[in-house]
């Protein structure tokens, strides 16, 4: 048994070691160095709570071995998730942490004597208010993540789901949380902490319906955050420091990505929380002029010709290259393309993907050096100076209506220059458009040539037509 | 008059919040989806009050309602623990430099 001063030292030194672990992230070369800094903060906590409860009886038997059974479970589905279903890993994984969050905090109401926090029907006023923040943000958090996961996993359908009043119900409930929490402090009744976790979770259900399926790098991103929130409210009430910092690491962390992603995109946060993108209507008469507007497409060894004739090549991925699993196709055409002295890098645009950074993951499982894969930013002005630009399954963010049509909903958001490039090779099943629902320009510029195809099938044609 | 012990842990959460900002924006874009990754690993220390939880039913019975709450809390955060930190590993591993290898 150590003090309770003592604990709280390490506890502190857990929570540096975890912002050292973020800290690793700012490049590839300390990143991993990181991630152990961020496993020794784990194993610190985990072992002083062990010492400062001192009780090694039999339960404590039990504990490790529940403990095995979820690390079995965690390491098993680490190794096997294959890197295109990462979204969908890391949304289970919010879940998960909102549930922990609520199992702890119903635990706490239950048991307060085991936590200090006074007893059965007569807690401490500040533990009861932070025990039911924690829990209610917890259970908001594993419902919406549910749902998220369900539709990155294809489960449920990516198409935003709304009804009249949605947003009024919502603020009802959101309003409906405080008052209970309120009457909760007041008559320390169990029926309304069940009540608040109940209500909790069905808000978190509503709040992540209505959101469509291109907005999912938010919804993941702002799922991190509440999850972060709602470990910080339980740290309150636990009275332990190494879970408010890292709480508020988290929470901070996810705010932080869904700004960026709702950045590039060009939408407010709020608008992509009252959701229902993608669900215009507007599309239709647009459907007509399309027809009359010529469309040069061609087909592998056109493409292969196009670039074995270049000396600069920019490949733009996108999310329909990690549905194809094009990804290691593409490693090979660009080892080809470089023994032909042809230099090539990558574009990524910050919301490629279905979640942040999905796009550098996949690259890099294929091998692709990360010293060739660039940002938004960094690399949009090279474009007038290449030759090639190999667009695989990517849409909206190569769309230039985007910089030139203030009517295009797009319209602000920022986009890859594609069309500056000598000639652009569009890797697309058909000419439909992406999710934002509005018809890609670039497809009719007289520098583009239209390669309609599987993803993957026309990256291993074009290898083979390299040769 | 003495500080209520509430307002340091205000406090602390709130520099870290400031921490936290400015930790984040310095993680390189290519590395977001191992920076969720591994907050995912690290906000699961929620275990602690898991464990303190699942202890707390010993002096009667090793399983009472709040204990086996805390028991399935240990399951949940402990999957998130390993899977977190060695998806984030997997991950990371795959980030390499180009190698100037002659083939």
């Amino acid at each position: 048994m150590i003090s309770a001063n003592l604990s709280a030292i390490f506890y502190l030194v857990s929570g540096i070691l975890f912002i050292l672990a973020l800290r690793g992230l700012s490049s590839p070369d300390t990143s991993r160095q990181g991630n152990y800094f961020g496993i020794a903060g784990m194993i610190i906590a985990i072992v002083v709570t062990f010492l400062s409860i001192g009780n090694f009886s039999t339960s404590l038997i039990y504990v490790i071995i529940f403990l095995v059974i979820g690390g079995a479970i965690g390491a098993f589905i680490a190794f096997r998730i294959p890197m295109t279903a990462m979204p969908e890993l890391v949304a289970g994984f919010h879940s998960l942490v909102g549930l922990a969050a609520v199992f702890v905090a119903i635990s706490a109401f239950l048991n307060p004597e085991a936590f200090n926090l006074g007893s059965v029907s007569d807690i401490k006023l500040a533990s009861l208010i932070e025990m039911s923040i924690g829990a209610a943000v917890g259970a908001i958090t594993f419902s919406g993540s549910i749902i998220a996961f369900l539709k990155l996993r294809g489960i449920m359908s990516g198409a935003p789901i709304t009804f009249s009043g949605q947003h009024i119900l919502n603020l009802i409930l959101g309003i409906g949380i405080f008052v209970l929490i309120f009457y909760l402090c007041k008559t320390q009744s169990s029926n309304i902490f069940w009540t608040v976790i109940i209500i909790s979770f069905l808000v978190g259900v509503l709040l992540i319906i209505p959101i469509g399926g291109a907005d999912m790098p938010v919804v993941i991103s702002m799922l991190n955050s509440y999850s972060g929130w709602a470990a910080a409210g339980i740290g309150f009430t636990l009275e332990n420091t190494a879970l408010i910092i890292t709480g508020a690491l988290v929470g901070s962390s996810g705010a932080i990505l869904s700004y960026i992603m709702c950045k590039a995109m060009n939408r407010s946060f709020v608008s992509v929380i009252l959701g229902g993108f993608g669900a215009d209507n507007s599309s239709d008469n647009k459907k007509e002029n399309k027809d009359q507007k010529p469309v040069k497409s061609g087909n592998a060894e056109d493409a292969a010709f196009l670039m074995k004739n270049a000396s600069s090549v920019i490949i733009v991925p996108g999310y329909g290259m990690a549905v194809a699993q094009a990804q290691h196709a593409l490693r090979e055409m660009v080892d080809k393309l470089k023994k032909n002295d042809i230099k090539v890098t990558y574009a990524i645009h910050p919301v490629a993907g279905r979640m942040p950074g999905h796009m550098n993951v996949l690259l890099a499982e294929a091998n692709v050096p990360y010293d060739e894969v660039f940002e938004l930013e960094d690399i949009n002005n090279d474009f007038a100076n290449s030759d090639v630009a190999f667009v695989i399954g990517a849409n909206d963010v190569t769309n230039p209506v985007a910089k030139t049509d203030p009517k295009s909903p797009i319209f602000g958001m920022p986009v890859l220059d594609v069309e500056k490039c000598k000639s652009v090779l569009f890797v697309k099943r058909s000419l439909s458009p992406g999710y934002a629902g509005i018809d890609n320009e670039l497809f009719y510029k007289d520098n583009t040539l239209m390669l309609f195809a599987d993803a993957k099938k026309m990256t291993e044609d074009i290898v083979k037509n390299l040769d | 008059m003495e500080i209520d012990p509430f307002i340091f842990r205000l406090s602390i959460f709130i520099l870290s919040i400031f921490i936290g900002y400015y930790v984040v924006w310095s993680v390189t874009p290519s590395l977001h989806t191992p920076l969720m990754s591994v907050t995912n690993a690290i906000s699961s220390v929620i275990i602690v009050g898991a464990i303190i939880a699942a202890l707390s039913g010993a002096s009667d019975s090793i399983f009472n309602t709040s204990s086996i709450f805390g028991f399935i809390a240990i399951v949940l955060a402990a999957i998130n623990i390993f899977g977190g930190f060695l998806v984030t590993q997997r991950m990371l591993q795959m980030y390499k430099k180009k190698k100037d290898k002659k083939k």
